[in-house]
């Protein structure tokens, strides 16, 4: 299949690791066989862990973006054989942490507007940026982006970037969780769901794939899967997955992966 | 980095509607800030609000977007003929050769705040009228700017609480040099909301009185809201004299504390080293530091230990957010941009509100508006979760 680019420009990086979890998708090395087809897709709902790095404090404070984006990240990481400390990242979210959000908001239509110093530093969109840092003790640049649905592919591009331009290893956490009632019926995003990609300059014993994206304005891949096809519209970073097929399928793909409205992300995966 | 230049820039804060207004406010030492009359807010404190953004219509087709947040992006967007030289750039480039990169903490939360207040009260679903996707997300104000100019190119908000604006130069940097676009619109759009105003309070870090950056007695910060926007471009063979281009950034995380700024602030140190290494410069080459100083006693401590660290005790300094105050999200913009005021027209901008420096902080901290030639300076932009971003400007001529 060729797919009409909008621009010749193509950024080339090689993936080292991949972070995934989300409704019945636990993990990246169990949910292969699941995105590949060879398991069938049988949703439930996203298992979180209290996060072990974080020091007691923190750990208390943390809501479930802290628990989803430390998960994947470090699953990314650590696949990828790489220190945390050393890497930039991207972090890209198509909100933030919704059920802190629902009782700032709550408490702010109150007679009591006191909202608790905690309840406001986890408003901030990069408090799981904030979180990661100080739990990896990463010192380098984080990026912190919202795209709304287009957010997967915003982070893509910007850790892509960071990748051509800088010439640096960087970590993507595209990652998205659930607004509770009222606000759900407003953004009904079902569950928390999470991507980390380790993507790398230049190829190395650690290469799962190599990736060379460019914008398009081709449709955006599907899933025949109807479970599968559903996760994928329903949360922006799980736009992200007919990447992870590809890779999962172990085939060399054109894939192409949602974006804005008029632009789409053409993705040329070939396996390393 | 290769050079970017600001081919047009504009701010409206408190302190003004565009760069006239900006610059007399500077000029005057005059400030923004005035006792909070802001919503329904309770709190005894001074507050940076820009006049005439209720009165903001935006176009009938964008009416979805409509929330202060968007109505003072787009009173910004109208002033100093930005929006004219937006959309030349977009006939130039091709509207998807244009990026936008817009800085922003709270985006169009006032919305929800006050749609909060309309719950059903059987149900509890939020009012019909309620717009969550154009408003209440993050993403909200660079889709509006997008639609507005009709742009096709990448469009993302950064928001790292108040270094946003100041990374989205970083952003928009690396997509010009990845070769994905000709020119990025970049700016900052905070807008005041309650959530920011009781959340600063919640923390003890607001001050009942205009705040007092840099001040031995400084107690906290004033919030303000701002718009603020630059147009990135590759420089042309001959650019003007006083042209203002992008010569230096640096980013870095503190991995220390929330809502604390490291004690040393080495963070902050590592963003200020890595901007003038980026810029191929050393500190006795900055003329002029826009401090973040937002007035805290930590935040100003630790800025005030690391500035020290990197230029010593020579370099004129001021944190101009007794004048605009803290607008948050936008701050990094605003202040982008009265570093290209310093820079073309040789002004130092006072510190405002200072009654006695902090003694135990060693810096050249600017007292009184010095009218001298200013040939490159640093901006600082520093946020909650320990976000640092430092930023380089120089005149064309001085390169």
């Amino acid at each position: 299949m060729t797919i009409a680019m909008l621009s010749t420009t193509t950024l080339t990086a090689y993936i080292e690791g991949i972070g995934l979890l989300g409704p019945g998708l636990i993990d990246w090395p169990s949910s292969q066989a699941v995105l590949g087809g060879q398991q069938p897709y049988q949703p439930q709902k996203t298992i979180l862990s209290p996060p072990a790095l974080l020091p007691a404090a923190e750990r208390r404070r943390s809501g479930a973006i802290i628990k989803l984006t430390l998960a994947t990240g470090l699953e990314a990481i650590t696949a990828a054989g790489l220190d945390p400390a050393s890497l930039p990242s991207v972090f890209s979210a198509s909100g933030g942490d919704g059920e802190n959000c629902h009782a700032i908001c709550e408490m702010l239509a109150s007679d009591d507007r006191q909202i608790s110093p905690t309840r406001f530093h986890n408003s901030v969109h990069n408090a799981a940026a904030g979180y990661w840092s100080i739990a990896t003790g990463a010192m380098a640049t984080s990026s912190v982006l919202c795209a709304f649905d287009a957010s997967f592919g915003a982070g893509l591009l910007e850790a892509l970037t960071q990748v051509v331009v800088d010439d640096t290893h960087s970590v993507l956490l595209a990652y998205d969780t659930a607004y509770p009632e009222p606000l759900h019926s407003a953004r009904p995003i079902p569950d928390a769901f999470g991507i980390a990609l380790v993507l790398a300059p230049q190829r190395s014993a650690q290469t799962v794939a190599k990736i060379s994206v460019s914008l398009t304005d081709a449709s955006a891949d599907q899933f025949d899967d109807a479970a599968l096809e559903a996760l994928r519209i329903a949360i922006p970073a799980a736009r992200g997955l007919p990447l992870l097929r590809a890779i999962a399928l172990r085939q060399d793909r054109q894939v192409v992966l949602d974006y804005l409205d008029s632009t789409r992300l053409a993705v040329a995966v070939t396996l390393c | 980095m290769n050079p970017l230049h600001l081919s047009h820039f504009t701010a409206t804060s408190s302190i003004g509607r565009g760069l006239d207004q900006t610059l007399d406010a500077l000029r005057q030492r005059r400030s923004g800030l005035a006792p909070c009359a802001f919503e329904t807010v309770d709190l005894a404190t001074f507050i940076g609000e820009v006049a005439g953004v209720d009165a903001v219509q935006l176009p009938a087709h964008l009416a979805e977007f409509d929330c202060r947040n968007n109505r003072l992006a787009l009173l910004g967007l109208l002033q100093d003929g930005f929006a004219e030289a937006v959309r030349a750039a977009s006939a130039k480039y091709g509207a998807q050769r244009v990026g936008v990169f817009i800085g922003t903490s709270t985006s169009g939360i006032l919305q929800t705040e006050l749609a909060y207040r309309r719950r059903d009260p059987v149900t509890g679903a939020l009012p019909a009228d309620f717009i969550y996707r154009t408003t209440h997300n993050t993403f909200s104000v660079a889709d509006f700017t997008r639609h507005y100019f009709g742009l096709g190119g990448p469009a993302v908000v950064v928001s790292s609480a108040c270094s946003s604006s100041a990374k989205v130069f970083s952003s928009a940097r690396r997509m010009m040099a990845a070769g994905l676009i000709d020119a990025a619109l970049v700016g900052g759009v905070d807008s005041l909301c309650l959530t920011t105003l009781y959340g600063f309070n919640s923390l003890g870090l607001v001050a009942e009185q205009a705040c007092r950056p840099f001040d031995a007695q400084r107690n906290g910060i004033s919030i303000g809201e701002a718009a603020a926007f630059a147009l990135l471009e590759r420089p042309a063979q001959h650019l003007d004299a006083d042209a203002v281009l992008l010569l230096g950034i640096g980013e870095s995380s503190d991995a220390y504390h929330m809502s604390s700024p490291h004690p040393d602030g080495l963070g902050a140190r590592m963003a200020m080293q890595d901007a003038l290494q980026m810029a191929g410069l050393q500190p006795a080459e900055i003329d002029y530091i826009n401090l973040h100083g937002t007035a805290t006693p930590n935040n100003d401590a630790a800025e005030g230990k690391a500035v020290h660290h990197v230029f010593g005790a020579g370099t004129p300094c001021s944190s101009t957010k007794g004048a605009t105050g803290h607008t948050l999200g936008a701050a990094g913009g605003v202040e982008a941009v009265i570093c290209a005021l310093a820079l073309q027209h040789g002004l130092l901008p006072a510190g405002l509100n200072i009654r006695q420096f902090d003694p135990t902080l060693n810096l050249n901290y600017v007292l009184e508006n010095r009218d001298q030639p200013v040939a490159r300076a640093l901006s600082n932009s520093f946020g909650f979760g320990g976000t640092n971003c430092s930023l380089i400007f120089g005149r064309a001529d001085k390169l």
